[in-house]
């Protein structure tokens, strides 16, 4: 149970109607890292974090090659469960991730599928739901909650799976600013390894120290965060956008607190 | 559409009941209706006399039951006909001729379908989705069957309003086609509805497969019920049954 928490050597995928999404990505995440992956629409970030815990890729019947570790074992069809309990995936349309009837089934789903039981699923679930502040939500159905709320309820049922790894695809995206803060309260004080899909370069710099630019199936840039935003013909040439008036060198990031 | 469905939500002896049992009462209700003589009117007095009761202990309003009793109107015009269509000797009411056999086939498909209407309605506004599910469950439905419905329960909403974004763009854009051209355009935007409840049900499947499914669904937790609610809830049932058999047996 050593080695960083997740290594990725050389993967290539194409779509089965042939469209090449991945083009051979090489980076390693080490534990306790908290890493946004940055890019415009289309660069394949999505499609690169669906290979994480083998939903695409060679490990699912797929096509496509390339090497991947998860905290030091290798993605195999026969480890396929434990890696999808330890990568946390977090879905960007919550709708898409909630889909029992109420708070507390949804929640309890994975934990479920994991063998749990009685009391002691009862226990992961109430837990889950105390990390996100949802406790109070849990036999209301999800369509009864707030959009913000239900992002929220999104990252308990992955975080009832206690994964090593948390993945996030835009956990930003369609959120007014308090449920924005309120996710990101609670995403800086959770003890995981981040990796985090995001358009939203403000969010990066505050809860990631380190970024990944990925462009056209690659991965163009890897470095600290401040330094990425901060170098204005790369993120030209990567399609990416800072916020009007924001300097990323101007503002407190997640190197400072620590 | 809300998705608590027909709840009422008050509390009640009948509401507190576990939902299998609830569901199993329903069933043995609606088939000693069934299996009486259309003549025995007497027993359909009973019935009726027994669903009031239940109405009243599950303490719902007695305009929403009969608001609800609506869905019965199609059954109702079918059976309206029937005395003018039916051949077979011929009686005088109200300076009508009509069919005998007719009126007593009327009154049958009157009497059974309000009854059996009723009951479903006092099942429906006392039980919630979820719970519905979980007593299905627990009736050990196939767990594929349950699944299904859980989606439908918890997609109707997403797809409604999918729905009502789609016509308030139509709309928005200055649609005015009529009826017609309304249903026209509904036509087409169904089969892009249909594309989009396809793709999210992918998407759904990822989340489930990233979250360790393997083609079982976990049980939604229920707790068992204890005999002396197996007899509350199945009480007003088995009178109707004794009632059908009494009518059967006895020939009463």
């Amino acid at each position: 149970m050593s080695g960083p928490a997740i290594h990725v050597e050389r993967l290539v995928f194409a779509y089965p109607d042939g469209r090449q999404a991945l083009y051979g990505v090489d980076f390693t995440v080490q534990r306790g890292e908290r890493v946004a992956l940055l890019g415009p629409n289309g660069a394949g970030k999505t499609t690169l974090v669906l290979h994480l815990n083998g939903i695409l890729g060679s490990v699912a019947g797929g096509t496509g090659s390339g090497r991947i570790q998860i905290g030091g074992t290798g993605l195999h069809r026969e480890h396929l469960p434990e890696v999808r309990r330890k990568v946390g995936l977090v879905f960007q349309d919550p709708d898409d991730q909630l889909f029992m009837p109420t708070v507390r089934d949804d929640v309890a789903f994975g934990p479920a599928n994991l063998g749990l039981r009685g009391s002691e699923l009862d226990d992961r679930v109430h837990e889950a739901l105390v990390q996100v502040g949802m406790q109070d939500h849990a036999d209301l159905a999800p369509h009864h909650l707030s959009f913000g709320q239900r992002r929220r309820v999104a990252v308990a049922t992955v975080l009832a799976m206690r994964p090593e790894v948390l993945v996030l695809d835009e956990p930003s995206s369609n959120l007014d600013p308090a449920a924005r803060r309120e996710l990101s309260d609670i995403l800086s004080g959770l003890d995981v390894t981040l990796l985090m899909i995001t358009h939203d370069l403000p969010y990066a710099l505050q809860l990631c120290e380190r970024s990944l630019l990925m462009d056209d199936g690659r991965i163009v840039a890897d470095g600290r965060t401040r330094d990425l935003l901060g170098d204005a013909d790369l993120m030209a040439a990567h399609r990416l956008e800072l916020p009007y008036g924001f300097d990323p060198l101007s503002v407190p990031g997640p190197e400072r607190k620590g | 559409m809300s998705g608590d469905g027909l709840l009422v939500t008050v509390d009640s002896r009948v509401h507190r009941l576990p939902a299998h049992v609830k569901i199993v009462a329903l069933f043995v209700l609606v088939l000693a209706v069934v299996s009486t003589p259309a003549a025995a009117f007497w027993a359909f007095g009973l019935y009726a006399v027994m669903l009031v009761a239940a109405v009243v202990t599950a303490r719902l309003p007695v305009l929403l039951v009969a608001r609800r009793l609506t869905v019965e109107t199609p059954f109702i015009v079918f059976a309206l006909l029937l005395p003018f269509v039916a051949t077979g000797p011929r009686v005088d009411v109200l300076g009508l001729e009509l069919s005998q056999s007719g009126v007593l086939g009327a009154w049958n498909v009157l009497a059974k379908g309000t009854l059996g209407v009723v009951a479903a309605i006092v099942l429906s506004a006392t039980t919630g989705p979820r719970d519905l599910l979980a007593g299905l469950e627990r009736l050990r439905l196939p767990a594929t069957l349950v699944a299904i419905l859980s989606f439908m329960i918890r997609y109707l909403s997403v797809v409604s309003d999918d729905l009502h974004r789609m016509r308030i763009a139509r709309e928005s854009r200055g649609y005015a086609g009529g009826r017609a051209g309304h249903l026209k355009a509904v036509a087409g935007g169904v089969g892009a509805l249909f594309v989009r409840s396809f793709e999210r049900g992918e998407r759904v499947h990822l989340a489930m497969r990233s979250r360790g499914y393997t083609g079982r669904m976990p049980l939604l937790s229920t707790r068992g019920a204890t005999s002396s609610q197996w007899l509350e809830g199945l009480a007003i049932s088995l009178a109707a049954v004794a009632v059908a058999l009494a009518v059967r047996v006895v020939g009463l």
